[in-house]
């Protein structure tokens, strides 16, 4: 069977694994082996928006990890992303800095923003994070925009591609390769984690932050960790960002952006990674689905000028039905209707499943 | 003195927007982060009805309002109903969610074009000068009346009312509260109309003041500081709050317009670290197991 129809896990190794069946691991290598391929059948247009989407599913992991896993709210992901993508644009204009500098320098700019406005949460529960997110947007958004004006890049900085050994990142294949060896490593990295004590204590953390620290959990501490990961990824995914547009303006950060990041992962399902990339793949794609629609029925181009607002409206629309209806989002969706095959005739899992 | 006047003219801003937040907040511990659309639709509502030619400007008004209290009722029977008992991070998820569906319907029922609802009433927004040259304009004036008007209501009717008394309870304990026979889809369906409400006026009166466009939602979000300021569950606090972000941002427009966008955030990142539950709020203690 591809899937264990119930718990068979009698070893704490066995509870440890990833990869659960050997029908498992053949499906994983099979999906490998097509997402190698796609460059080869994919049209320019269908390999940019791949690469739209690795660069998302970056961020989106992070804020999973934030909000799905350890249960806190966010609204700074677009001034993080803005971080890291400034980062690379000021050290790559002012002492022109390869990638293998401005990387790691804007994983560190993250984590250190990460520590500074995750403080406040060390010190209450409840949604005060959230609010010093929104303090660190704008605080972020102010820098980047005084940094804009007074250097003189009024509309923008542009970004060289980048030069990893011997290759330049232009061909969109290029790209395409490397942002995929970045996004599968996130994934990696946050499936590891989720293992592990840090990635369970989050869990405990989200379920009942008291039982969490009967456990004899530091709560505040994996509070700020969490915090400090989700930073790191999204200000290396910004990094990417900026690199992947070739231009970096802080027009390009809003707030929509921060709840586009809210939509994947509330799409998608919180507390699951499989979630976050069904959700980035969803969000990403869903403006080219909405304007192909309105292209098939020919409607007038005088209301093309409202695309903008339908796109917001049917985001926030859908995001509101699936918070209501199936909190457990598109991963949950595909979860039950695997099981009901899974299980058939049956309906319920044995207990412990 | 024109500073002063300033000030005061939008700290008043501040209170009437923060109230709601703070009502919702203390009603269910959710945050409203639609508050700055629903707030916003408060103008649009007005602008509408004049549109609809109802006759006076005080009818108009009155109609506004009304509506923006149907608005919070509707938010809470038709979305938050289905969210209470569950988690808070559900919750304000879907208030961002409704933020971002409203700030669409607006930008769909009447463009994202600005609108001067005032030309429509033929209402002039005429300035009024004060002691020592300062000058306010109407609804300048009109916002600092109101908001000690909604202040003096909100108090009365917490402290001396029935209905207030039980808003509290709810907010407080709402199993108690439900044990003693209390319904809480009523109370916290009036904590989201209030605010609704309260929200809808500053829309109009800023609709008023400087004409309506869908970014006046942006203002909603410079007010989250003021809230923290003074604390999220406290009434009160919002009034000092107001009046340090308010004379934060006048003092920092000197150095640039951006520079006073992002002063109140300055001033909640502060707040945060030295004591973040606010001058006036309850500080939200650890249980011990």
């Amino acid at each position: 069977m591809a899937f264990a129809s119930g718990y068979f896990k009698t070893s704490y190794r066995g509870d440890l694994t990833i990869v659960e069946t050997k029908t498992r691991w053949v499906a994983l290598i099979l999906l490998l082996g097509g997402l190698t391929a796609y460059p080869l059948v994919a049209s320019p247009f269908l390999l940019d928006l791949a690469n739209q989407v690795l660069i998302a599913l970056i961020g989106a992991i992070a804020l999973m990890l934030l909000t799905g896993f350890a249960g806190q709210i966010s609204l700074g992901h677009a001034g993080l992303i803005a971080a890291g993508a400034f980062t690379t644009a000021i050290l790559f204009r002012e002492v022109h800095a390869p990638i293998w500098i401005t990387l790691p320098a804007s994983g560190v700019m993250g984590g250190i923003l990460g520590i500074v406005f995750g403080l406040p949460s060390l010190r209450l529960k409840g949604l005060y994070l959230a609010l010093s997110t929104l303090a660190l947007h704008f605080i972020v958004i102010y820098a980047g925009a005084e940094y804009e004006t007074k250097r003189g890049f009024a509309t923008g900085i542009v970004v060289d591609p980048p030069q990893i050994g011997p290759f330049i990142l232009e061909q969109a294949t290029s790209w395409y390769f490397f942002l995929l060896v970045m996004s599968l490593g996130t994934v990696v990295f946050a499936l590891n984690l989720l293992r592990s004590r840090t990635g369970r204590a989050w869990m405990a953390i989200r379920d009942r932050d008291v039982a969490a620290a009967a456990f004899g959990i530091k709560v505040g501490r994996y509070k700020l960790y969490a915090f400090v990961v989700c930073s790191v990824l999204t200000s290396m995914a910004g990094c990417l960002f900026a690199y992947y547009q070739g231009f970096v303006s802080v027009e390009a950060f809003s707030l929509m952006m921060t709840i586009e990041y809210i939509a994947m992962i509330i799409i998608g399902g919180l507390g699951s990674i499989l979630g976050a990339i069904l959700g980035t793949l969803f969000v990403v794609v869903l403006p080219y689905g909405i304007d192909a629609v309105v292209d098939h029925l020919s409607i007038p181009s005088r209301l093309t000028t409202y695309m903008f607002a339908v796109k917001h409206s049917t985001f926030g629309l859908i995001m509101i039905l699936f918070l209501v209806l199936e909190p457990t989002g598109l991963a949950g969706l595909w979860i039950r209707v695997r099981d009901y095959f899974l299980l058939w005739p049956f309906k319920y899992k044995p207990a412990g499943g | 003195m024109q500073i002063v006047v300033n000030i005061v003219v939008l700290a008043s801003l501040y209170c009437l927007i923060c109230c709601g937040y703070v009502l919702i907040y203390r009603a269910s511990r959710v945050l409203n982060l639609a508050h700055g659309e629903m707030r916003t639709l408060g103008g649009y509502f007005l602008f509408t009805v004049i549109l609809a030619g109802a006759g006076s400007p005080i009818a108009s008004l009155a109609i506004a309002l009304v509506l923006s209290l149907l608005l919070g009722f509707a938010v809470y029977f038709f979305l938050m109903r289905f969210l209470t008992g569950e988690s808070v991070l559900a919750a304000v998820l879907v208030t961002v969610a409704l933020g971002i569906f409203l700030r669409g319907l607006i930008t769909l029922g009447w463009t994202s074009q600005s609108w001067h609802p005032l030309e429509r009433m033929h209402v002039e927004n005429a300035t009024i000068y004060l002691f020592g040259n300062a000058a306010i304009s109407t609804f300048g004036l009109a916002a600092v009346v109101s908001v000690v008007v909604v202040y003096a209501v909100l108090f009365g009717f917490l402290k001396f009312t029935r209905w207030g008394l039980r808003m509290r309870a709810v907010g407080e304990k709402p199993l108690l509260a439900a044990q003693r026979g209390i319904d809480l889809h009523w109370y916290y369906a009036l904590a989201w109309a209030i605010s609704a409400f309260t929200g809808g006026l500053a829309g109009i009166i800023m609709a008023c003041d400087s004409g309506l466009y869908p970014n006046m939602v942006v203002i909603a979000l410079s007010a989250f500081p003021v809230v923290l300021v003074g604390g999220l569950d406290s009434l009160v606090g919002v009034i000092p709050g107001a009046f340090v972000v308010a004379a934060v941002q006048v003092a920092a427009i000197t150095i640039s317009p951006q520079a006073s966008e992002v002063a109140p955030f300055v001033v909640l990142l502060g707040m945060l670290l030295v004591r973040p539950w606010g001058l006036f709020g309850t500080k939200e203690e650890w249980e011990r197991v």
